[in-house]
């Protein structure tokens, strides 16, 4: 049985991200209007041999403390499915 | 998937780009109707790119040999000796299309194929250079492309950690639809620790080195094909990515696995990856090759034989291997996390077999796939070249201040800073020289005083006007670019860009441009020893500027006598070498001031190019030079504001008002240099170059904070590196 | 002085770093694998620059996480003078030797080229053979150099004097023209509490040769040799 894990990587909200105002940038020069704001961040999928879902998100919880995120800069959130 | 027993149709020939009559040469050939991995090994090793069918003839006219050189055309790499048991292996390779198509990964790929040129042979990347050319800057791609390609260069060289010490960007229409990125690399290796693509040994297992194969760059128009079922969308030719990390983990492991005598023969996987090299150390060695592709490690499912052996999968390298070392090697590779597989073995039947799941999937000769290749002598018509333009006949500036404002701020002259300073142009802690100036300079290493100098050059609109003179031109530059660092120039790598060779006239451009690179490589003792072609930059039927890109390899026998363009003091003598100027013909001064680019491109003096060159290298190496700059776009003006914008000092230059003032200033007469000399030695200097026959004169001093040219010309340095700095960076300010 | 130098899969700044070491202290650092468990007895680790795993994921988080590093924190911890630079401080911050983040540059681009850097305290290991407030110029070449940390800890660093150094420009004001990747209060480089973990972005190994450029970064090294 394998479970998927989808962790989404984001900047804490008072980091500035470059890359985020950089879009939001080029999307204004698009003529994308009415954009209030943007932030860019990564999504790290994982196939876990689990069954339990508690056990599972416990796995990936410990998984982001340690390496996934930065947790001084970054914040997670983490959405399993079978 | 694409199954062996796909039915070959004259419409699947022609999608991968063979003509019929090439066709019927490989019926001819194996008696047979090909399968189709066979129709697409064909393809790969038969195309312009592998087999250079339009090219060869010409290329063989060109000098490659010198004692100096110990390894000319044909390997992955050419080799120069370098002195002390050393040799420099280097070349240069275009990665222009997919470039275009993405940017970032074209140019990052385009990196890393060159650098895995110089390692399959032994040698440690050095230092790496390229050579850029973008379309109009106001055209609408080009702001977007210059950003992706410089960013790929950057992020796959500085994260391999090969410095990047120079190059050339240029901007011209031409290019609007075909941009050239042709990447250079030059390594060092000991002389008796070369390695080479030919196998020897009968039944030795040849071993997939590096990443895995994915179905990455498989033939465009093949692909595109809808015979090949339903699931076509899966099957889109993807990008190839470049993975820089596992490149740097293939360069160690390939030197560690070297220096551990487990290699017979090696080849990295470029285009057509499995197929081009495999066959090659075949061929090379009359011998032939066996692959079961059942152990290619892969990373994709299901792969057919057909994409394994097209797949241009990056970072990989194929090896015959000594089987008495093979622990050793596997070793190495798993301490560096890279794939290690026995996928064939070498045989004394000079086929080709590929064979998968039991089945055979292509059984071929091997010399004929290489040797054999299709190769044309196609019709040319030459350019004639145009009338030479008198400079009375070109008007002056209004305004000599703002001529030369207008030329060091113009987008193909002004400062490339904003490009260099995103390559490491300092890792491994050798660079003499960063980039800015006529070459490079790296020393070799540490406690040694011998260093190489580095270089690249060509003049399209020169090659345009007259390709005979524009390629000795080119060749010429290259090696006064050198010279003027104080580097005896070695050899050279060419990179031959040109539209379609089937239409007389562009082929015209490439025999004139071959003819006089030989020419030049001749008289100058520069041979070439390594190379590439890139045919059909065209888009709708217009044609790129021919670009034969050259780029020179210099050898300094001592780093602290080496020159820079910076003036260095005030109250120097400033000694102009070769004459004053009077060519304005293809010049910078009337593209750039007069929207105009016609005459003639100025005729290069072989003799006289070497005579000088001889003469300020033997003066730079005397150590009476301070600073010295070669002259070339721009003429004597632009080159005097380069070496004050370098250092921060002006000059004062004795000009007198005359009908041809701006040909003497902006004139791009060949075979000339600036040179700076204390005041002190001057009158020496003056009477050695008389002694040799050099034409030599006093022009002015260094000083001040302004460059003055006679009563046209003041200017401060600081308005000058305003207008020289502002351009490019402004440029890339605004969003794509 | 013992120095060593941790290696890690895509480093590529080690020869630098080993030729500066080699000159100042007379002996060729150990190169350690980034496998090992266990360091030589040194006075002075080395985490050097360079693209360890490709960057992938976040510069230095990797390595981080390498079987060498509870040793490293362990030496450090124990006092052993700790050295990053550029990869090496991005690998310090993400084990929590040192506090704050590397983030991308402000511009997005990888930038190549000397800087100024300003000694904000010679009271330390690194920097003593420095005047206090000297400006000293060394090449930077990094695209994730951008200091963060939160404005808390930014005032206690800068409280116990372990901003060690500041980007400036050539007499020294901390202008933001001056700030190549947008570090915050034109971070360089930070010491940890115990002031024997030094991390920095520039490249003063890359400084230390007349014929290279200049030898601004020779003091840094002296400083630590000085020392052990």
């Amino acid at each position: 049985m394998i479970m998927k894990a989808r962790v989404t990587v984001t900047l804490k909200t008072d980091v500035l991200d470059p890359q985020g105002k950089a879009i939001h940038g080029a999307l204004a020069t698009l003529g994308f209007e009415g954009v209030d704001s943007v932030r860019q961040g990564k999504l790290i999928e994982l196939e876990l041999d689990e069954t339990d879902r508690d056990e599972a998100k416990r796995k990936v919880e410990a998984m982001c403390e340690k390496l996934l995120a930065n947790t001084v800069i970054e914040n997670y959130a983490i959405d399993l499915s079978n | 998937m694409i199954p062996n027993e796909t039915p070959i149709t004259p419409e699947l020939v022609a999608e991968h780009g063979l003509k019929p009559d090439e066709y019927q040469r490989i019926l001819d050939l194996i008696g047979r109707e090909p399968t189709v991995t066979e129709l697409g090994i064909f393809s790969a090793m038969w195309n312009e790119h592998c087999s250079y069918k339009s090219s060869k003839i010409w290329l063989k006219t060109l000098p490659t040999k010198g004692p100096q050189v110990v390894c000319g055309p044909g390997e992955n790499a050419g080799i120069v000796d370098i002195g002390d048991g050393q040799v420099c292996v280097f070349k240069m390779e275009s990665h222009n299309h997919p470039s275009f198509i993405e940017p970032y990964q074209g140019a990052a790929t385009g990196v890393g194929g060159i650098l895995r040129d110089v390692f399959t042979m032994g040698a440690r990347p050095v230092a790496a250079m390229n050579a850029l050319r973008f379309g109009d800057p106001e055209h609408p791609r080009t702001r977007h492309l210059v950003r992706g390609v410089v960013a790929g260069i950057g992020g796959y060289g500085n994260s391999f950690g090969v410095p990047t010490v120079g190059g050339e960007v240029e901007f011209h229409e031409s290019y609007n639809g075909n941009i050239l990125v042709n990447a250079f690399a030059a390594g060092i290796a000991d002389k008796d620790a070369i390695f080479y693509a030919k196998a020897t040994g009968v039944g030795k297992p040849i071993v997939y080195l590096g990443s895995k194969t994915g179905r990455d760059g498989i033939h465009g128009a093949t692909m595109a094909s809808a015979e090949f079922g339903e699931d076509a969308e899966e099957k889109r030719p993807t990008v190839q990515v470049g993975d820089p990390f596992s490149e740097k983990l293939l360069l160690e492991a390939c030197l560690e696995l070297m220096a551990a005598d487990a290699v017979i023969a090696i080849q990295d996987m470029g285009a057509a990856g499995l197929t081009c090299s495999a066959v090659e150390m075949g061929a090379k060695g009359d011998l032939g090759v066996t692959l079961d592709l059942e152990h290619v490690p892969c990373r994709e499912d299901a792969m057919s034989a057909y994409e394994m052996m097209l797949s241009e999968s990056q970072e990989r390298m194929l090896m015959v291997l000594k089987p008495e070392r093979e622990d050793v090697a596997r070793a190495i590779f798993e301490k560096w996390g890279l794939d290690f597989a026995v996928v064939g073995e070498t045989t004394d039947t000079r086929r080709f077999l590929i064979r998968q799941h039991g089945g055979v999937m292509a059984d071929l000769p091997i010399k004929e796939l290489g040797d054999e290749a299709p190769e044309y002598d196609r019709p040319f018509m030459r350019t004639d070249p145009p009338a030479p333009l008198a400079a009375s006949d070109v008007p002056q500036p209004d305004d000599y201040n703002d001529a030369l404002l207008k030329i060091v701020g113009a987008p193909n002259m002004c400062s490339r800073r904003w490009v260099w300073e995103q390559y490491d142009h300092l890792v491994m802690g050798n660079t003499i020289q960063r980039p800015g100036g006529d070459a490079a300079v790296i020393r070799v290493d540490e406690d040694k005083l011998k260093g190489l100098a580095f270089c690249v050059d060509v003049t399209p609109r020169y090659c345009r006007a007259d390709p005979f003179e524009g390629g000795k031109q080119a060749v010429a530059e290259v090696w006064r670019n050198l010279t003027a660092v104080g580097a005896e120039p070695l050899a050279i790598t060419d990179n031959l860009n040109f539209g379609n060779p089937e239409r007389p006239d562009i082929m015209g451009q490439f025999v004139g441009c071959i003819e006089g690179i030989g020419e030049a490589c001749r008289q100058l003792d520069f041979p070439v020893v390594s190379g590439n072609v890139s045919l059909y930059n065209e888009t709708n039927g217009e044609a790129i500027l021919p670009t034969p890109a050259i780029a020179g390899v210099g050898l300094l026998t001592d780093i602290d006598r080496a020159a820079t363009i910076q003036f260095k003091t005030g109250g120097e003598t400033l000694v102009l070498i070769g004459g004053q100027g009077t060519h304005l013909g293809q010049s910078t001064y009337l593209r750039e001031c007069l929207d105009r680019e016609d005459g003639a491109p100025p005729p290069v003096d072989l003799e006289r190019e070497r005579a000088n060159g001889d003469f300020v290298r033997q003066a730079i190496r005397s150590g009476t030079v301070t600073a010295c700059h070669d002259m070339s776009d721009g003429g004597l003006a632009v080159t005097l504001a380069e070496m004050a914008m370098a250092g921060g000092i002006g000059a004062v230059i004795d000009m007198a008002i005359s009908p041809d003032l701006h040909a003497r200033l902006f004139g791009e007469d060949q075979g000339r240099y600036v040179i700076s000399v204390a005041a002190e030695n001057s009158d020496d200097m003056l009477a050695d170059a008389a002694r040799n026959g050099i034409a030599a004169e006093v022009i002015g001093e260094t000083g001040g904070p302004a460059l003055r040219i006679g009563s046209v010309i003041s200017v401060s340095v600081e308005t000058l590196r305003h207008a020289h700095e502002s351009w490019f960076p402004g440029y890339m300010a605004t969003p794509d | 002085m013992k120095s060593a130098i941790v290696l890690f899969p895509g480093t590529n700044r080690e020869r630098d770093m080993a030729a500066t070491l080699k000159r100042v202290t007379g002996k060729a650092p150990e190169i350690v694998w980034h496998g090992e468990t266990r360091l030589p007895e040194v006075d002075l680790i080395v985490l050097p620059g360079g693209f360890s795993y490709g960057d992938y994921l976040r510069c230095g988080a990797i390595a981080a996480n390498s079987p060498i590093m509870p040793d490293v924190i362990a030496r450090a911890n124990a006092g052993t003078f700790v050295l990053g630079v550029c990869n090496g401080f991005q690998m310090l911050t993400e084990t929590g030797l040192l506090p704050g983040a590397l983030m991308r540059n402000a511009n997005l681009q990888f930038v190549c080229r000397d800087v100024h850097l300003k000694v904000e305290n010679t009271q330390t290991p690194f920097t003593s053979a420095y005047e206090p407030g000297q400006v000293i110029r060394v090449p930077v070449a990094h695209g994730d150099g951008n200091y963060f940390a939160d404005e808390k800890t930014l005032d206690a660093l800068e409280d116990s004097g372990r901003v060690v150094l500041r980007y400036c420009d050539e007499k020294g004001a901390l202008t933001q023209t001056a700030n190549p990747n947008g570090s915050q209060r034109n971070i360089a480089g930070i010491l940890n509490e115990a002031g024997n973990v030094l991390g920095l972005m520039p490249h003063p190994e890359d400084m230390t040769d007349a014929r290279l450029g200049g030898t601004d970064g020779l003091g840094l090294f002296e400083s630590i040799a000085a020392a052990a």
